[in-house]
């Protein structure tokens, strides 16, 4: 006659030893508790669980129980919720050569009725696990990374060419709250590449008309609209509520007024620029690197740097661009990868092409240097002379 | 026996829109010559009274030459020269 499913528990209590919890609690106090395997299904591991528990469900236990326990002389207590499933999950892993595996007795529902400590896990709601399941699958990312994305803010100056498609994606990774500095209305010329806008949108101001593009995209993301353009006065102000900025600025003052922002804040800068068919990115960690002056310590002068409103630019190079910019800023969000702090990316999108200069910090930099005197100035004065008293004036 | 010079959009009038020209090595102050010599006008866009513009970086072999010798760094057969300004586009 086949084993019931008493005669399997009973098999199993044979082989497997039980702990009481309050054993367990003790040794998990003074910081010498075994490795505990929860293998509760997901909604009962929400609810609570052993402190520093592990959760794989009893359906994957088998396979997953060698990355978390890679010696099969560890020992291990597994707990489900009354010592049942964990008793046959412990058995298993018995079968598969754990040698010191033992059971919770009475499981967490025992635990819990003896007042011993319980983790309730921070959680996605199920819409979240759904909406942000492909970024879960990711090692490097994972729930707690996705978390990580919901609570982050990332600053983003400029709704245009490169603001768009990094305001997009951000918005879709799930950023919290993301805010969208522009003073500017959305122009029919701006449709070739700046893809948050729409035609109806004409005439709207771009940080609203972007709002209403990632609401329709993803509503949990909060969206700052600071219609106005930045300067001295409200920088740090704005900066320093921000985890990241995202420079998609389309001016040198601004630019240079936002490098020294982020050094005073300590707030990360992902950098990137775009004329024509090149493109530039690169991302400035305070004092953890160069900064934005050590590469560029002054602006060229006008007719050596050209706007994108006077020389054009291919629109797609607008979302190879922001969209490295969307990567960086996750990177720096979740302390994750390589970033291309130390490095300029440059993008030639005619010949296909991607080239990485080396960019050093800079012993005599005039912002982040040992001997810089760190203020913000009026950059738009300096950037207009900058160029017109030492330029040779040759016209190309 | 040539390098390669990356020339940005910004100078590429000079160069009749070329991208990228090829120089003899030598070092970034000879290279410059040579490009005045063929685009006139040039070194005057990136040099002046004999240094190198401070608004204008030059990479070789993907180094930035103000932390090598500046303009009188060595340019070796096969390596690239990269001429950046900085680009306010976004």
């Amino acid at each position: 006659m086949s084993p019931s499913y008493q005669d399997l528990i009973a098999a199993a209590r044979e082989v497997i030893p039980e702990v009481e919890p309050a054993d367990v609690a003790s040794r998990v106090a003074s910081g010498d508790g075994p490795l505990i395997i929860d293998v509760r299904e997901t909604a009962e591991w929400d609810q609570g669980h052993l402190p520093g528990a592990v959760h794989i469900p009893r359906g994957f236990l088998e396979s997953r129980i060698g990355g978390t326990a890679p010696d099969s002389d560890q020992e291990i207590l597994v707990s489900c919720a009354s010592g049942q499933r964990s008793l046959l999950s412990a058995q298993t892993l018995h079968h598969m050569g754990f040698t010191n595996v033992t059971n919770l007795a009475g499981g967490f529902a025992r635990w819990k009725q003896n007042n011993h400590p319980v983790e309730v896990p921070r959680i996605l709601s199920a819409a979240q696990r759904s909406r942000y399941s492909r970024h879960i699958l990711i090692p490097e990312v994972g729930e707690e990374g996705q978390m990580k994305l919901l609570d982050s803010k990332a600053l983003l100056i400029g709704a245009g060419g490169l603001g768009s498609p990094a305001a997009y994606y951000l918005a879709a990774a799930g950023i919290g709250t993301i805010g969208l500095v522009d003073d500017d209305e959305v122009d029919e010329s701006n449709l070739q590449r700046q893809i948050i806008h729409t035609t109806d949108r004409v005439g709207m101001n771009k940080g609203e008309s972007a709002k209403q593009a990632i609401a329709a995209l993803n509503p949990e993301v909060q969206v700052n609209v600071h219609p106005f353009r930045v300067n001295r006065d409200n920088v740090l102000d704005l900066v320093s509520q921000y985890d990241v900025i995202v420079d998609g600025a389309d001016n040198f003052p601004t630019r240079y007024l936002l490098a020294d922002a982020s050094l005073m804040t300590k707030t990360p800068l992902v950098h990137a620029s775009i004329l024509r068919f090149e493109g530039h990115a690169s991302v400035f960690n305070p004092y953890d690197g160069p900064c934005y002056r050590c590469l560029f310590p002054e602006p060229p002068p006008p007719d050596l740097a050209p706007s994108c409103g006077e020389a054009g630019v291919l629109g797609v190079l607008c979302g190879v661009m922001g969209n490295i910019q969307a990567t960086e800023a996750i990177k720096v969000l979740l302390g994750i990868g390589d970033t291309l702090s130390g490095r300029l990316l440059i993008y030639d999108a005619l010949g296909m092409t991607f080239t990485e200069l080396k960019v050093r910090r800079d012993p005599d930099c005039p912002s982040c240097g040992p001997n810089a005197d760190l203020q913000l100035r009026d950059y738009e004065a300096w950037c207009a002379g900058v160029g017109s008293h030492d330029h040779a004036g040759v016209s190309a | 026996m040539s390098v390669t010079v990356r020339i940005p959009s910004p100078l590429r009038p000079l160069t009749g829109n070329a991208g990228t020209v090829e120089c003899a090595p030598g070092t970034v102050a000879a290279i410059i010559d040579e490009l005045e010599a063929n685009h006139p006008g040039f070194r005057d866009r990136v040099t002046q009274d004999g240094k190198l513009r401070r608004f204008v970086n030059v990479f070789v072999a993907g180094q930035d030459v103000r932390f090598e010798q500046g303009i009188d760094t060595a340019v070796a057969d096969g390596q690239e020269v990269t001429i950046l300004p900085a680009v306010a586009g976004g």
